[in-house]
């Protein structure tokens, strides 16, 4: 034994003799990770969160949240002698007189852009392939919460500084909590400690961007990860692969070295976009005054599409009994995001309600078997997308030379037509790749040799697609839809006919497939 | 379905495949060699990091092709950071990726469900735990627990009453009062019709005595801004009343948006119409500042203006509706 080895297990030793961590390590140091690169869009987003958490606390040593007036006096002449809020004032610090306090800065709104991306492609990832479905549909909930904390979190962050920019997303953000109806004026002075735009805001949304959020964050990607953990990860279909075992590498060594080695190179590529893409330059747009505004207002691109929603909303108020419902600012700011976020919270649920579905699944599906997932998927998206465009009309109008007319025209049509027909385009998709999989399977993959026969005519020359291929084209389940009768044996009708009846067409629309083949065809095929 | 109709066999894991490194030592050798370079490059970022902090000047500008001029201290400082980290990343890669095992293990999944007797004691066990608190019996506890529980929820509620104070009138209230001079913003000087040319836009604020070292709230100036727009008289198009408004072919509008409170800011001389910059509504400047186009679903409140004894431009009245977006409590 050297004598390192000596050292480190009497420090083993020690804390084993008072935590009994050696049994629960064995265990979990040989854990098997799968690999696939679709698995690191998690990562990312961790590992944006860790850059989050240290480049945002770099930041607070300096940041001075207050609307407190101050004149400014630092480097940058343009704003020289500008009366500021103390907020503004020491983000223009950070930004020209602490050395490596713009790269932090820019390294901190880059990393809050690159996490609300992958946690949204990570959530893509998991939808498309099934992964929420028996037992993680608890870690799919606390996604869903993780994404719309994520959303208030970097709303409020880069509405910190103060500037003509943020301060408009902050009168837009009044706006709406003013127009809650009953109750929207007290919580709009509630929160502003008196009429907009006030004095206590930034102090407050301080504390809750750099406290309060950040630790219902810590608990809530605590308990993603322990369920990660403890559920194991799910696998991709393949050779050797069931839903009773997990294929992949060990803790130790492998994972550990690639999954560490990622966070560095996440960390790597976001001070790189630190240090040569300019993000969020507040010294160009002043400090905020509310009788005053910046041509091409836009918010970052995760609350882009609620604004779009916003723009499109058509100008409807109701005035009743003397009382003022702002129908354009409820059902885009409040009414249809809480329907989406809802019915994304509860899709798990309602596509095992449709299938009748209990089991647990670990092998994740590929997206074309599921057709009516996927569709609806894709529909969502291209709702998102529509109103994403619509959020920048303004910038599509002067950069394509259009006018914000037709933009929005276009918005206010496409947001309904465009995500149906997106629907059947993507099952008819869906439905084709599962007719080209069992082509594959039965008749092979092309070469493109050509052939002449003896008698004349020209063949191309199919080759057998692999075991493992085929395998790969044939391994899924594919279910009848739920038999669900409207009358028992004795012809008496069962309560609950419409709910049933309306299960009983969502279960068959979501049943339909192309037959896998199976060795049976493929016998057939042989025998001519 | 499926069990029915034989299904194509699952031919299992597929034989694992040797790297060069795992058989050819000196492939081994150059990939450790790579992953030191690899190392090595991030230690050179950090020198770079450090270098840049100490040595290149907060005022150092430099061109670069795409990016332009830029800051060479934030620059180089960023590049090396990058550096440091990414290469460390690349380094733990590639060493896993050409040198640690890469054959795939296979590990077992287990049921999560509990066996049945494990669940049977467990509700034993609970119901046990309530009988003895005598949770189900003694219901005097039960009620009283729970209003004291219900109650002490409403303490954290009333304790942040004071938060901010009421609205009162405060939404419907502007600084405008009948012979308010309207001055300019920024330069608080008063405004006479003839300052104003044909087509001329000017932002206002209402004049108001401050003390000396006092200055405007940013919460007043959210709901006094009006924007002054001079046309020829004979381009409106209003009723009397609103006509009787304008001063010489001189409009007041407030600045504030009726949808969400933005600075409606940017006016079209040729069309005549004011448009919001955060949505897109669309004033007719002509026409009482109708909505012509976007989500907002009221005309930009009118501030009724005309011109004192001195000449100057003020307000005849106060508005005569809130100005900014809706809320529960507008009547109209």
């Amino acid at each position: 034994m050297t004598a390192r080895e000596r050292i480190a297990g009497s420090v083993a030793n020690y804390v084993d003799e008072r935590t009994g961590a050696a049994k629960w390590m064995k265990k979990n140091l040989t854990k098997v990770f799968p690999d696939h690169w679709s698995f690191l869009l998690g990562e990312i987003a961790l590992y944006s969160f860790v850059i989050l958490l240290l480049s945002g606390t770099f930041l607070t040593f300096w940041f001075d949240p207050s609307q407190r007036e101050v004149i400014y006096d630092g480097s940058y002449e343009p704003l020289q002698g500008l009366e500021m809020s103390a907020a503004y004032a020491s983000t223009l610090d950070i930004s020209f007189e602490i050395r490596g306090g713009l790269l932090m800065r820019q390294i901190h709104h880059w990393a809050a852009l690159i996490f609300m991306a992958a946690i949204v492609v990570h959530l893509m990832r998991v939808y498309f392939t099934g992964a929420f479905r028996k037992p993680r549909e608890f870690n799919w909930i606390i996604g869903v919460g993780l994404l719309t904390l994520g959303i208030v979190e970097g709303f409020l962050g880069y509405s910190l500084p103060d500037d003509l920019l943020s301060g408009t997303g902050i009168r837009i953000a009044e706006a709406i909590i003013q127009a809650l109806p009953l109750v929207g004026s007290y919580l709009a002075f509630f929160a502003f400690g008196g009429a907009f735009p006030g004095e206590a805001f930034i102090p407050r949304i301080y504390t809750v961007h750099v406290l309060l959020l950040p630790g219902a964050f810590l608990a809530l990607i605590t308990v993603h990860l322990m369920l990660v953990w403890y559920q194991k990860h799910t696998q991709y279909p393949g050779p050797g692969r069931t839903e009773k075992n997990v294929v992949g590498y060990p803790l130790l060594p492998v994972y550990m070295a690639k999954a560490g080695g990622f966070f560095f190179i996440v960390f790597g590529v976001t001070a790189f976009l630190g240090a040569v893409a300019s993000i969020n330059p507040i010294w160009l747009y002043g400090p905020y005054t509310p009788a005053q505004v910046s041509a091409g207002s836009q918010p970052d691109w995760y609350m882009g599409w609620l604004d779009g929603l916003v723009r499109m909303a058509p100008p409807l108020e109701s005035y009743i009994f003397g009382y003022t419902i702002s129908w354009n600012i409820l059902i885009p700011g409040l009414i249809v995001p809480g329907i989406l976020f809802t019915g994304m919270a509860l899709y798990p649920f309602i596509e095992s309600w449709i299938t009748g579905d209990k089991r647990e699944h670990h092998l994740l599906d590929r997206p074309r078997n599921a057709p009516n997932r996927t569709a609806l998927g894709v529909m969502s998206l291209t709702f998102m997308l529509v109103a994403l465009i619509n959020g920048g009309n303004d910038i599509i109008a002067t950069t394509f030379d259009l006018t914000i007319n037709q933009i929005m025209w276009f918005s206010r049509i496409g947001i309904f037509v465009l995500p149906p027909l997106a629907f059947v385009i993507t099952k008819r998709l869906c439905l084709s790749l599962q007719r080209a999989d069992r082509e594959l399977v039965l008749h092979g993959r092309e070469t493109g040799r050509l052939v002449m026969m003896p008698h004349g005519e020209f063949v191309e020359v199919h080759e057998p697609i692999s075991p493992e291929k085929a395998w790969l084209l044939t391994q899924h389940e594919q279910n009848p839809p739920l038999a669900l009768e409207e009358s028992d044996l004795r012809g008496v009708r069962r309560p609950g006919v419409l709910k049933n009846k309306l299960r009983a067409r969502l279960s068959k629309a979501h049943a339909v497939s192309i037959p896998k083949a199976t060795a049976e065809d493929l016998k057939e095929i042989e025998h001519h | 379905m499926s069990n029915e109709i034989e299904a194509i066999k699952d031919p299992g894991l597929p034989a694992h495949v040797h790297r060069r490194a795992d058989t050819d030592p000196k492939a081994a050798k150059k990939a450790e060699r790579q992953v030191a370079i690899l190392f090595l490059l991030s230690a050179l970022g950090t020198i770079t990091l450090i270098g840049s902090y100490i040595f290149i000047p907060q005022n150092v500008f430099i061109f670069f092709p795409v990016l332009g001029n830029t800051n060479a201290h934030q620059l180089f400082l960023g590049l090396g950071m990058a550096a440091s980290l990414f290469f460390i990343g690349m380094g733990a890669i590639h060493w896993a990726k050409t040198l640690m095992p890469d054959e795939e293990v296979v590990i077992q999944r287990h049921e999560f469900r509990s066996p049945d007797e494990d669940r049977a004691d467990f509700i034993r066990t609970a119901k046990e735990g309530a009988a003895a608190a005598g949770l189900g019996r003694r219901s005097l506890i039960k009620r009283s627990l729970g209003l004291s529980l219900g109650l002490v929820g409403l303490s954290p509620l009333i304790l942040l009453r004071d938060l901010g104070p009421l609205p009162g009138n405060s939404l419907t209230k502007t600084s405008w009062k009948a012979g308010t001079r309207l001055v300019t913003d920024p330069g608080d000087r008063p405004i006479r019709p003839e300052d104003m040319e044909v087509g001329a836009v000017a932002q206002t604020l209402p004049a108001v005595v401050l003390a000396p070292g006092e200055h405007r709230k940013l919460s007043d100036i959210a709901k006094d801004a009006v924007l002054l727009i001079r046309l020829r008289p004979e381009e409106f198009n209003l009723d009397a009343e609103r006509l009787s408004w304008t001063h010489e072919g001189i409009i007041a509008f407030s600045k504030i948006c009726s949808h969400m409170g933005c600075a409606v800011a940017l006016y079209e001389q040729q069309t005549k119409h004011l448009l919001c910059p955060c949505h897109q509504s669309t004033f007719d400047v002509t026409r009482a500042a109708k909505v012509i186009f976007g989500p907002a679903a009221r005309p930009l409140p009118q501030l009724a203006i005309t011109v004192d004894s001195e000449g100057y431009l003020v307000a005849q009245s106060p508005f005569n509706e809130p100005v900014g977006p809706s809320f529960w409590e507008r009547s109209s």
